[in-house]
This record gives structure tokens, sequence and C-alpha cells, in this order.
């Protein structure tokens, strides 16, 4: 499996991203914001936590505007692979990939702890590695993560079981518990906590891992 | 040209900095403030020539994100 990670100004959880990828037998190649082209061959990008562009204007608006989020929207739109994970969640949903967006915490706070999250659905590449039901233990840290989207957007998510994860005890005020969803074709997904800072004994957790190694499974070559 | 974006969360769509101000003005003893919105001016110095329909389509693409706020804007 080939990895792109993203790098913006206030990335910071880029090479995290690439660690974990890494230990799951990816190859993978950090790529520049202003660079205009992805890898070629590349199976999935990842589009990593942090504060581009210092959170200006909007968390993530600059940075979908990127030369690198161009290549990135052609490469969701040909149907290749995609994780945002926290800011990266953001920037996904700036560019339109993923619908909604992310709005400050109902609670206005900056929260940085490991929360529950249910697994809602185990059909897609990133949770196959998971039965739906599950109930993992992720750690989240933001400020801006309470998914917002309509009323037709939020049933449209639930008919098609695009919700991945959603919180068990809610921490920022996100519509319908959401804390990660995926696109219609289901090869890209968004979510506000950090699967890969729970990847590694280490960190305290592993909860993270079957989700790096279900990628790689799906997208290894046979 | 000046022109003046206001941006604003849609109605309908939470603003807790708006509803934390509203309390803190009640913790001040200003009574009867039943809301408070918090939205962003953008002051945009253009060259001349510049249309109303160019600060639209900034908009549009980067100054709001049409999900979640609306925006207005005042040329001149």
């Amino acid at each position: 499996m080939k990895a792109a990670v993203i790098v913006f100004p206030g990335s910071n959880c880029d090479r995290d991203l690439a660690v974990a990828f890494e230990a799951a037998g990816a190859d993978v190649q950090m790529v520049w914001h202003k660079d205009t082209d992805l890898p070629r061959d590349v199976d999935i990008v990842g589009v990593p936590g942090g504060f581009s562009f210092g959170d200006y204007l909007r968390c993530g608006a600059i940075a979908a505007n990127s030369p690198i989020c161009h290549s990135l929207k052609a490469h969701t739109d040909r149907g290749g692979y995609a994780i945002g994970i926290c800011n990266g969640f953001q920037v996904l949903a700036e560019t339109g990939i993923l619908p909604g967006a992310l709005l400050r915490n109902a609670g206005l706070k900056y929260i940085c702890k490991t929360v529950g999250l249910k697994v809602e659905t185990s059909d897609s590449a990133f949770t196959q590695g998971y039965n739906a039901g599950d109930v993992i233990n992720i750690p989240i840290a933001h400020h801006d993560g309470n998914y917002y989207a309509d009323d037709a957007t939020i049933a449209g998510l639930q008919d098609q079981d695009r919700i991945a994860f959603t919180y068990t005890d809610n921490p920022n005020g996100a519509r319908a518990d959401i804390a990660g969803i995926l696109s219609e074709n289901r090869r890209v997904l968004g979510m506000m906590p950090h699967p890969e800072r729970a990847a590694d004994a280490g960190h305290g957790g592993t909860d993270g891992t079957a989700l790096f190694r279900a990628l790689m499974g799906a997208l290894a070559p046979a | 040209m000046k022109a003046r974006v206001h941006v604003m969360l849609k109605n309908g769509v939470l603003d807790p900095q708006g509803e934390a101000v509203r309390h803190a003005l009640g913790a001040l003893g200003f009574e009867g403030v039943n809301g408070v919105r918090q939205g962003k001016v953008i002051e945009l110095d253009l060259a001349e020539g510049a249309t109303e329909a160019d600060v639209t389509a900034m908009c549009e693409k980067l100054l709001a994100n049409t999900v979640i706020e609306s925006y207005s804007v005042e040329l001149g």
C-alpha cells in the first residue's frame, strides 16, 4: 500500500499518521501543500491533524484551497481513498469532499482526552477490522469538532450507513453524536478522533491499530 | 474601492460563542438580552473596477462556508 501524507504549515499529526501507516506496512511519502501532484500510484492520502494555517478564517479553509488539495479532490473524484483526521476532517469538509462542517465545540473548550467511540458500520475499508457496535477508546484533541449538517444531510448519512463512528458520550455537541463519516462511495473517511494516537502500546491504547491494518488488508496488492 | 463582508452563522446553527457572550452580559447585570449572535467582518481593499459579483465569488469560494454561514456584501 502506498500512502501519502499531506503536510500543511501548522500540521502537527503528520508524522504520527505516517508512523501509523508504516506500522501497518505501508510505504509513506510526505507531500508538501504547495506540491501540485500526489505521488504516482498512491493508494491512500492522509490529511493529518493540526492547525493548518493557524486555523485562520475557519479551521481548514485556507488549507482546502492549497494547490495539493486540487489533486486530492481529483484523486477522490477518481475513486481514490483518503482519510482526514481532526484538522484533516475539517479540510475534507471545507473542500466539499465530505458533507457538513465542524463548528466550535458546544462547551467552547478545547478538549483533549480519550473518548469512547461506537463503531456504527464495519462496511468500509477503514472499519472492517471492527464489528458494528464495538466500542473503542480513541483520543480527541480539538476545539472545533462539533459536527454540523442540515437535517436532510444527516438523514442521508444515516440512511446510507455512512456514519462510521459516534461518540458514546458526546463531548462537543456534534449532531447525531457523529465522530466520523464516510463519503458516498465509502472510500473517504473523516473523523475528529485520532486513531494514529492509539496505534502503539506506548500510546496507552491500541484501539486505532485495527483501522490501519484493515486499510492495509483492503489496499495491499493481492 | 472598499468592500465590507459580514459573515454570520446561519439561523438555526448553534452559536456557542454568542451564547457565552449573552451569559456574560447577564452576569454583568445587563438584563433583557434575549440573544447574541457573533459573526465577523472582513474588509477588502479592491482595485478599481471590481464588482459586487467578484466579491460574491470570493465569499462563495473562501470567505464564507455556506454550509453553516451566510454573508452579505457592502460596497463603498
